[in-house]
């Protein structure tokens, strides 16, 4: 039997650039001026739910944003992931055209990422107050922790207690 | 042209169930344009959590959705296990799975009680809670904590069940169905509670999925769509259990479903009670979970490698995963990009009732001021879930 993902695969043809898979979770990754295209090819697949859109930041590195976006086939019961690449000044096209749900979810990547999308129809913040300044996802958005009012001990603020470490080769 | 009035409920208002706001604009009693407005409870989770380490994470995910917190800590454990690569043991992995169904029963046990007293039924409140207390009462008996247990571990459980949890589970689910049954009859056989929730917030199946709604939602729609069968997780495939669903997306509908789902949550529960495999409670991987205690006074290695997970914790390789399972209000989901050090660098937590209250503007469509209350008591959102 073939699945679903591998039909969309095919179908989708030239616009993957690359297929990552770890851990059995399939990521097709596609470039801006194809995503759209590649959404409303895959919700013609089955993949008619719109589970989650939403981005990371890479900050320092290049291109900064991953937008995420994950579909989800209720009928054939199979997942899939697409990610776009973007560049600090980028701006993304916006879903709502094929998922009227994709609006908050949208906008809640605008308000904490600070990456627009074209043609969204109400662009906003949505989580934080309207006159916020910054973007708090963003890695440079700093974590400010509420300081301690008594004096002759300072405490560590609880992000410190145990510090980052480098990523371990395996 | 008629007159219209813009008319604000909330963010302080009982039937909001938390701090949801709605502006509503009005033709009479006719609803023209619904908006709500969230964010009066976004406290920065998904920030908080990439600045700690993965086994310090654990303590956020209850206090996210504080009605069905062991099956938030499963979500995230699942999905850092699923990153890991490993899997919990199969006890670890039963108790798991029947500490997630009584959250559930729980959880829906709000809903009913909640839904109930925003139509004036208050007698029935107190029944839901009385109930729940004994399910809160279990689980303080497992992990210590009525609600933000903390209990489950990356690869495990921190300790093993109690002496008489079973027999205590067993009385309450023994005299749950005589209780539901009470229930239904004064709800299901109640011509208020029908007439306002009969036909009353109604939600296509096709509207249901293009909003992305999950769970009670999407069932009540029609849409047999449920985590634990389509993408089974955690054990629930060796169980059998039916999907319930509805047919017409109206209140009344997700009202069936979810007291279906407390049926169906109980004969889970009971299945798993009965194939408790005896074993373990957490993986023997060092570099994973902590080592037994008794190891401590003998081995030197294993002081170490306590040393190394309480200090720097513990190290997934860098990539990025999606686990979710099936929470009381829908699909609840993990997305973890990881860069292979001690910290995530990304969590995202997928809710289900921040899509699920997208949609409430649909339901709601060319209805009344008094249907408002009830379409956001059948929609059972948790604000902290909405935005987290």
């Amino acid at each position: 039997m073939t699945r679903p993902e591998d039909v969309l695969v095919q179908r989708l043809g030239e616009a993957v650039v690359e297929q990552v898979r770890f851990r059995d979770d399939l990521t097709l990754i596609v470039p801006r001026e194809h995503m759209l295209r590649a959404l409303e090819i895959a919700g013609s697949t089955g993949f008619r739910l719109l589970t989650d859109l939403t981005a990371v930041d890479r900050h320092p590195a290049q291109p900064r944003f991953d937008v995420i976006y994950m579909l989800t086939s209720v009928e054939q019961h199979a997942r899939i992931r697409f990610m776009v690449h973007l560049a600090a000044d980028q701006t993304m096209p916006s879903a709502t055209s094929l998922w009227p749900g994709a609006n908050w979810l949208e906008r809640e990547v605008f308000d904490l990422f600070g990456i627009r999308f074209d043609g969204h129809p109400d662009l906003r913040r949505i989580l934080m107050p309207d006159d916020w300044e910054g973007h708090p996802l963003r890695k440079d958005y700093p974590l400010v922790e509420e300081p301690v009012e008594f004096k002759g001990h300072t405490p560590k603020v609880p992000s410190e207690i145990i510090p980052k470490s480098k990523p371990k080769l395996l | 042209m008629k007159e219209t009035l813009v008319l604000n409920m909330g963010p302080q208002h009982p039937a909001t169930h938390g701090v949801l706001r709605l502006v509503l604009e009005l033709e009479g009693e006719v609803i023209l344009n619904l908006e709500p407005v969230i964010g009066y409870l976004h406290t920065g989770f998904e920030k908080e959590m990439e600045t700690r380490t993965y086994h310090q994470n654990i303590v956020f995910p209850p206090r996210i959705e504080y009605l069905a917190t062991f099956i938030e800590e499963q979500a995230y454990v699942l999905a850092v296990e699923k990153l890991l690569g490993i899997t919990a043991p199969k006890r670890a992995e039963v108790i798991r799975l029947i500490l997630a169904e009584l959250s559930r029963i729980a959880s829906h046990l709000v809903y009913l009680g909640t839904a109930a007293i925003d139509l004036n039924v208050t007698s029935l409140l107190m029944y839901c809670f009385r109930d729940r207390e004994e399910i809160l009462d279990i689980f303080e008996m497992v992990s210590g904590q009525r609600m933000m247990h903390g209990y489950f571990r990356i690869g495990g459980l921190q300790w093993d069940l109690p002496q008489g949890f079973a027999e205590r589970v067993q009385r309450f689910l023994d005299d749950f169905p005589r209780r539901l049954d009470e229930y239904e009859t004064l709800l299901t056989d109640n011509l208020i509670w029908r007439k306002r929730t009969e036909g009353v917030a109604v939600l296509s199946a096709e509207d249901a999925i293009r909003y992305g709604c999950t769970g009670p939602v999407l069932r009540g729609s029609g849409v047999s769509y449920d985590v634990r069968k389509a993408f089974p997780y955690g054990g629930y495939a060796d169980y059998e259990f039916d999907v319930p669903v509805g047919s017409n997306g109206d209140a009344f509908d997700r009202y069936r479903v979810r007291m279906d789902e407390m049926r169906q949550s109980r004969r889970i529960i009971l299945q798993a009670l009965r194939g408790l495999p005896e074993g373990p409670i957490l993986v023997d991987d060092r570099k994973v979970a902590l080592p037994p205690r008794r190891e401590l006074v003998r081995s030197m290695e294993a002081v170490i490698h306590q040393f190394k997970l309480v200090s720097e914790g513990i190290h997934p390789p860098a990539g990025e995963v999606y686990a979710s399972v099936e929470s009381p209000r829908g699909e609840k989901g993990y997305y973890i990009v990881s860069d292979g050090s001690n910290r995530p660098v990304r969590v995202r937590v997928r809710s289900a009732s921040f899509n699920n209250l997208q949609a409430l503007p649909v339901m709601l469509r060319r209805g009344t001021v008094a249907d408002v209350v009830v379409a956001i008591a059948s929609i059972d959102i948790v604000l902290g879930d909405v935005d987290r």
